[in-house]
């Protein structure tokens, strides 16, 4: 059959493709070359050395940055992954009158500019008084990521065999023994590829911090945005490349999951 | 037919904190800031509970109308470059071997999935005046004295288009994907030149896919304030510095959520017009 012919791509295509990933790891090539670079200024490479690696841990504001980082993100992931996957089991199984305008206001966070996240969180949590810090960033990460994570088991949940569970049911089991032994463990790639999904997202996240961070809970992206202007160190790069790291590993591990679980299911 | 409340119960348990999180951080911020929209600013900071339409008849000033002018161009270019730039590479993984196809899109989110600032930051090392691209033209002999590179309106747009470029490569790529090479095959049986049977055929059919990717990229280009901060140096001032400065700096909530209000109403009018062409679902 033709359709399922071996399919070679033109020279063209190949080096335009080769072009775009140049244009797209040049920036990250760099911040992760200048992390071994002996001196002090990003300008030129002089040597090789781990030094960076080692400094970073003495520079104490960019070590709480970290901490910082680290803690918004398993807090709000952890977060939004218990509320989410019981809000779509819910809205799986059940069937209210408010369905509707639930769905509407889910896809709300994904469609509005981040900034206007931002700045309506900020507003409100000055309304109500709270002081901003890493109570506030926390809910404001669960904000953005809840609805990545309940879309994403959704469309687990779309393929999902209801039977199973009656089957359990029939067999004896009560509602929670099949919820933790049928539906949790046919729902977990879901679960875990929508943990990642937040993972990242909160790492990543600039915009939405900007507006909801205080004095004592500067996280490592608004840390580097302040110190840019000014010329960074290279342990500010060697840190950096800890995280390219980090996504690197998080992407990698969550594909190796998705895809073996895939093969499992058939 | 009435239901008792121990039959709802678990309907409540389940998607009860959902709810409440939507409600209380999402529907009634975005209420809130609408309502501040219509007040006078503080002396200091804040809001003074009392009605006007100052706020919006302030954004008639031509100073505001330039800004707006130089954001939906930045937005308009940064869109087409993108679309320029992914369209030929969604094809190209679309046609890739089917075994290559999973590490293509893995190089593409690994970049997406990385800080965006650190990225950014990985740019401002190149382009600055004292940075590796001057540094290297200098050596070279090709130039004599450092070319103005970082902090132009250029620069933004170099930050915008490689920022937002995932954006608009995942959508293009899954409508092309789905597309039945069989199609252009016909249209190429039928006589069709492969021009016209490009723009007759595949483009009409990837038009979801287009719009998609064109709104994802549309919309944070002009919210994306750190990137024409970084980029840009503040030289030209752009939609999102203008309300993150009311809101941080110049402390004019009330303008600043004014701003606001009208990027959500442009956000719903792209909205409408996509929902004409294509699924909701597709955006995510």
């Amino acid at each position: 059959m033709k359709k399922h012919q071996r399919r070679t791509l033109s020279p063209e295509a190949v080096i335009y493709a080769c072009l775009i990933y140049l244009f797209l790891y040049l920036p990250i090539f760099v911040v992760v070359a200048f992390s071994f670079n002996t001196s002090k200024m990003n300008i030129v490479f002089e040597g090789f050395t781990f030094e960076w690696y080692w400094k970073m841990f003495e520079n104490r504001s960019l070590m709480d940055a970290l901490k910082n980082t680290l803690i918004v993100a398993a807090a709000s992931t952890g977060l939004s992954v218990v509320i989410g996957t019981i809000a779509a089991v819910g809205m799986y199984k059940f069937h209210f009158r408010m369905k509707n305008v639930v769905n509407n206001a889910l896809y709300i966070p994904v469609v509005i500019p981040e900034i206007v996240l931002g700045i309506s969180l900020l507003a409100f949590f000055s309304l109500v008084g709270v002081q901003m810090g890493m109570g506030t960033l926390i809910i404001s990460h669960v904000t953005f990521s809840l609805p990545f994570v309940v879309i994403t088991l959704r469309s687990r949940l779309a393929g999902y065999d209801k039977s199973m569970e009656e089957a359990a049911m029939d067999l004896g089991a009560n509602q929670w023994r099949t919820f933790r032994r049928v539906t949790l463990p046919i729902l977990a790639p879901g679960i875990m590829s929508g943990a990642m999904l937040a993972l990242t997202m909160s790492l990543d996240d600039v915009i939405v911090s900007f507006f909801t961070t205080g004095p004592n809970s500067t996280t490592l992206p608004i840390k580097i945005f302040g110190m840019v202007r000014k010329g960074v160190s290279p342990d500010v790069n060697a840190l950096s490349t800890l995280m390219i790291l980090a996504t690197v590993l998080i992407l990698i591990t969550s594909n190796i999951i998705e895809r073996r679980m895939e093969k499992r299911n058939g | 037919m009435k239901t008792s409340l121990k039959q709802r119960l678990p309907a409540l348990v389940m998607v009860g904190p959902i709810v409440i999180w939507l409600a209380l951080f999402i529907v009634i911020p975005l209420i809130y800031v609408f309502a501040i929209s219509f007040m006078n600013r503080g002396l200091y900071s804040g809001v003074v509970m009392e009605f006007t339409l100052d706020n919006y008849i302030q954004l008639l000033d031509l100073e505001y109308l330039n800004i707006f002018w130089k954001s939906i161009l930045l937005a308009v270019e940064t869109s087409v470059i993108c679309l320029l730039l992914g369209y030929p590479f969604a094809m190209i993984m679309a046609r890739a071997d089917k075994r290559m196809k999973p590490a293509m899109m893995l190089l593409i989110m690994l970049p997406f999935w990385t800080n965006s600032l650190i990225r950014t930051y990985g740019w401002n090392t190149l382009l600055r005046s004292e940075g590796i691209i001057n540094n290297l033209l200098l050596r070279l002999g090709l130039i004599q004295k450092p070319l103005e590179l970082l902090y132009t309106d250029g620069a933004v747009l170099l930050g915008m288009v490689y920022t937002l470029f995932p954006f608009m490569v995942l959508p293009l790529y899954s409508s092309i994907e789905k597309l039945d090479p069989s199609l252009m095959e016909a249209a190429g049986d039928l006589g069709a030149r492969r021009v016209r049977s490009f723009l007759r055929v595949m483009l009409p059919l990837t038009a979801p896919g287009i719009f998609a990717g064109t709104i994802q990229v549309f919309i944070p280009t002009l919210g994306y304030f750190f990137i024409s901060d970084m980029m840009g140096g503040g030289k030209t001032m752009y939609i999102g510095n203008l309300i993150k400065n009311q809101f941080l700096s110049a402390r004019n909530w009330p303008l600043g959520a004014a701003l606001s209000i009208l990027l959500i109403l442009l956000t719903l009018l792209l909205m409408k017009l996509y929902s004409r062409v294509g699924k909701m679902e597709d955006m995510v």
